[in-house]
């Protein structure tokens, strides 16, 4: 089965392109050094037993002071970058990909009804989606946890900050979603398919998921990729301008922001090298994301 | 034309309505202004007092019909933060929101609109894919690392360029302040419109290019070609008539994202506009500002929707006929 | 001297399933102010012959072999500002979907005079007096009025006379019209062909007709082409080939148009369907499906070969 799917048009288009194939490699390997930070980090920089404000500011290999035990150098409290970096990606990752599956569980509900349905339920979920689409995402996403953070109690918010942050960037997400796949769904309802079933008698719901659903998972698919891209970038922003993730699970955003204050002082690696691995991060994804785009698109083949 | 104008006006009010409803909604139940605005050692009849003044012991409604009228005389209320009127804080801040966006976005026009058509004529040349590459990297760089980078070029390391503030102003009518009438306010401006800009010139980039790309596929290219009509004409007369059409609806929802994203930008060199003013309160959870500036983003969207409906109407003679 | 000769025309498109050949060693030619009807089934590769006269081609495609002449000069071979010159001018172009191919922001009038400028050296009042002539000529009513309206102001079947006009307005001697009443009303299509028709007698253009429809042709072409699988199969005078075919598959074509005298019990077709590019049989393409197919028929590829008052690709006549 793995050779047919090698041989499939979208392998063939895949082996083609190189930098589909480098995209994939560099995601590869960012997403194994998130996964198995804990256990491929040459340091730890949650443990703050560990850490010795001696070390503090050792700059990154190749200039005076450097140490191979600290490849990028080391923050103000000693922290290494290298490994604060592969737990940041982890927690920017995790949030990326949980926040653009919420937004497409929701989103690819929405459509399905919207589009199957028809009628008042259509334009007006539509209509919804519209006026949402009309302001940029970031935005949505923060005022939507500068609305939920200020209505709960102080106790709470470190605790849930994280799921709140997922949901608004799913929440600004979603109208993406849901109106391809609401235009993909009006196409299929009126094939012969569907109206086949609906006389049988097989329940809308069922129609919906199990004949309009997988015809429609293309579009989908690339729009996941490069909402995640999306999502990583806006936790990133989040996180930055500190409506994010609080600093105790610091992500790639936050790691930035320490390093921020430290531009002018000359220890410029604290923030551009986690700065750096998000660009590789999203860079991957959107060509990854485009590649798909292009092999899908049945008009350029 | 005019009945056009007018059903757009009205599919607008009841947007306006509802965003304003979520504003009060907002304004009246997070949080609690009462404790806020009392200093600590508050008596039981100054809070009574308080809450008959702001006039929360009124029902709902009336104070959602307060609510909207105080709003359309430009009172929305005490910022929680400054203790100041919200409505002037927001007037303080909005031109060098505007100045900063209106710059951004012809930056992004002027460059991105030639490197998207040259990108759709020529597909396959050097040139082209070094274009794709920066719009690819423009699409994946977020706007406050740009900024950050920049910043730690051409300020840190080369000294050229101002990193935060605006410069020095200069007065302009009741309330406007503009940086364009000296060096030190253009010199400002440089660094934080490119890193406003450069989102947006790689997204109108990608749009023509692709707009361009679906044109010069279609019929009526075909029969320009087979009529003999020179590439110049064809690119720049049919196609590009054709592509900029769809190009400038999105351009003009954008100019409502540019006004809305700056907010990262101003954060990273502490321009003092508008977006800076709601992050941080929206770090203090101060809900009038942030009720006052969601009921402002809808009207500025609502107007540049309109705008773009008008702009689509006179560029497109289809729309024109109304039969 | 012919004033279009097509010799031995290939036409050749890379896939990654291996190169397919959708024309194989074409040939015809075309008399100064003569009409030559082209028919055969969709996928036959009439278009695509038409659209490779012209240089419009599109990627991957490309002509492999064989030469294109236009009054003795060779055009396949042309680089692009030559070949552009010769478009519109000398060889004009009809397309099928009038709805679309004319472009929906620029006036009617826009389209004729830029046309006309672009070949003719002419002022712009000429060029506009010249236009409303020609709108006038191609029975669009009111002309001088309607000459600044746009294409969704006017009906099919109006917009494919503009489409004629545009097609004529630089004077080319020929003219490849390529199904240019598919997409209209029938009882637009007549008009729309007596257009043609008179128009181009009038200044004695030839026409390439291409169609799939055998009842234009016998209205308008002189001589007629079949083409079948990227070859041509028959060709000759309309009239000898529409009552006395030589190839079987002119025959069966011929059978099978439903006649308006007799009732039949069934309708005729020819069984089978035309081979897929990829998948083309040894010897005649169209031996699976030929009644009348014997052995040299499945091993040798017949070329043109005299056959009476027509010429057919057919070992029958060898």
């Amino acid at each position: 089965m793995l050779a047919h799917a090698w041989d499939s048009d979208l392998a063939y288009s895949f082996r083609r392109s190189p930098s589909a194939m480098l995209a994939a490699f560099i995601a590869l390997v960012l997403a194994v050094g998130a996964l198995f930070a804990p256990w491929l980090a040459p340091h730890n920089p949650m443990d703050v037993a560990s850490l010795s404000l001696l070390d503090s500011f050792k700059p990154p290999i190749g200039m005076d002071g450097a140490d191979w035990s600290n490849l990028l150098g080391t923050d103000n409290q000693g922290r290494d970058v290298l490994s604060a970096i592969m737990y940041g990606m982890r927690i920017s990752l995790s949030v990326g990909l949980l926040s653009t599956l919420f937004a497409m569980v929701v989103g690819i509900g929405v459509g399905l009804l919207a589009g199957y349905a028809g009628g008042t339920t259509d334009a007006v979920l539509m209509r919804v989606a519209d006026i949402q689409l009309t302001f940029p995402s970031i935005l949505t996403a923060l005022l939507v946890d500068g609305v939920i953070t200020a209505a709960l109690p102080q106790t709470l918010r470190d605790a849930v900050q994280i799921y709140v942050i997922i949901f608004a960037i799913g929440i600004s997400l979603w109208p993406n979603f849901a109106r391809t796949v609401r235009g993909s769904t009006l196409v299929e309802r009126n094939k012969d398919y569907v109206m086949a079933a609906r006389v049988i008698g097989v329940p809308s719901w069922r129609i919906m998921l199990s004949h309009v659903l997988p015809n429609v998972i293309g579009p989908v698919l690339v729009i996941a990729t490069l909402g995640l891209g999306l999502a990583v970038i806006a936790e990133a922003t989040l996180s930055f301008l500190g409506v994010g993730l609080p600093p105790t699970q610091p992500s790639l955003g936050t790691l930035i922001r320490f390093g921020d204050d430290y531009l002018f002082s000359g220890q410029w690696w604290v923030t551009v090298f986690p700065g750096l691995a998000l660009v590789l991060l999203v860079l991957a994804i959107n060509l990854l994301g485009d590649w798909l785009r292009d092999a899908l698109n049945p008009k350029l083949r | 034309m005019f009945g056009f104008i007018g059903s757009r006006l009205l599919q607008a009010i009841p947007v306006l309505l509802v965003v304003g409803f979520i504003s009060f909604a907002l304004f009246a139940y997070v949080g609690d202004p009462v404790s806020i605005l009392l200093p600590q050692d508050h008596t039981e009849a100054q809070r009574l007092q308080l809450i008959k003044d702001l006039g929360l012991d009124q029902p709902f409604f009336v104070q959602y019909a307060h609510f909207l009228w105080m709003s359309l005389h430009g009172n929305f209320g005490i910022s929680y933060r400054l203790a100041q009127p919200v409505g002037s804080l927001i007037a303080e801040r909005l031109p060098a929101t505007l100045e900063l966006a209106v710059t951004a976005s012809v930056l992004a026009f002027a460059i991105g609109v030639p490197m998207g058509v040259y990108t759709g004529i020529h597909r396959n040349t050097v040139l082209s894919r070094v274009f794709m590459t920066v719009s690819l990297t423009g699409v994946s760089l977020p706007t406050f690392l740009l900024g950050i980078l920049l910043i730690l070029t051409f300020s840190v390391w080369l000294g050229w360029l101002p990193s935060f503030g605006r410069g020095t102003v200069v007065h302009l009518g009741r309330w406007w302040t503009t940086g364009f009438a000296t060096t030190s306010g253009l010199r400002s401006l440089i660094l934080p419109a490119i890193t406003l800009g450069l989102f947006q010139m790689t997204l109108i980039m990608r749009l023509v290019r692709a707009e361009m790309l679906e044109v010069l596929r279609t019929d009526y290219i075909k029969f320009a070609r087979a009529r003999g009509l020179t590439n110049r004409v064809i690119h720049f007369g049919h196609a590009l008539k054709n592509t900029l059409v769809p190009v400038i609806t999105i351009m003009g929802l954008q100019f409502g994202g540019i006004v809305a994203f700056s907010l990262v930008t101003e954060t990273v060199f502490q321009w003092p506009g508008m977006g800076l003013l709601l992050v941080q309160s929206v770090t203090s959870a101060d809900i009038p500002v942030l009720s006052a500036y969601l009921m402002l983003i809808a009207l500025v969207f609502v107007i540049i929707n309109l705008a773009v409906d008008l702009l689509y109407y006179a560029v497109d003679p289809r729309l024109r006929v109304r039969r | 001297m012919a004033l279009l000769d097509v010799r031995d025309l290939v036409v050749e498109f890379p896939t990654r399933r291996g190169v397919l050949r959708a024309l194989d060693g074409v040939s015809f030619s075309i008399e100064k102010g003569e009409v030559l009807g082209v028919v055969g089934e969709s996928g036959a590769g009439k278009s695509l012959t038409g659209v490779s006269i012209v240089g419009l081609l599109e990627r991957p495609g490309h002509i492999a072999g064989g030469q294109i002449l236009l009054d003795g000069t060779r055009i396949d071979n042309l680089p692009a500002e030559p070949m552009r010159r010769i478009r519109g001018k000398r060889i004009g172009m009809i397309f099928q979907d009038p709805l679309t191919t004319l472009n929906p922001l620029y006036t009617i009038g826009r389209q004729l005079t830029e046309t006309m400028q672009t070949h003719l050296p002419l002022s712009d009042a000429d060029a506009r007096k010249r236009a409303i002539g020609w709108l006038d000529r191609v029975g669009i009513p009111a002309a001088a009025q309607r000459i600044d309206a746009y294409p969704h102001e006017f009906s099919g079947g109006q917009r494919q006379r503009v489409v004629i006009a545009l097609a004529l307005c630089a004077e080319p001697a020929l003219v490849i019209a390529d199904e240019p009443t598919t997409a209209l009303d029938v009882s637009i299509q007549a008009q729309i062909i007596t257009l043609l028709k008179d128009l181009t007698r009038d200044e004695h253009t030839a026409v390439m007709l291409i169609t799939h429809d055998m009842g234009v042709i016998a209205e308008t072409a002189n001589r007629v082409a079949v083409m079948y699988a990227g070859r041509i199969a028959e060709i000759g005078p309309v009239e000898t080939v529409i009552r006395h075919p030589a190839h079987p598959y002119t025959e069966g074509l011929m059978a099978s148009i439903p006649s308006l005298e007799h009732r039949v019990a069934r309708l005729r077709q020819i069984d089978g369907a035309m081979p897929r590019l990829d998948a083309l049989p040894q010897g005649c393409r169209f031996h699976p499906r030929c009644p009348k197919a014997f052995d040299r028929c499945r091993t040798d590829l017949p070329d043109l070969m005299d056959a009476g008052a027509t010429r057919a690709a057919c070992w029958l006549h060898a």
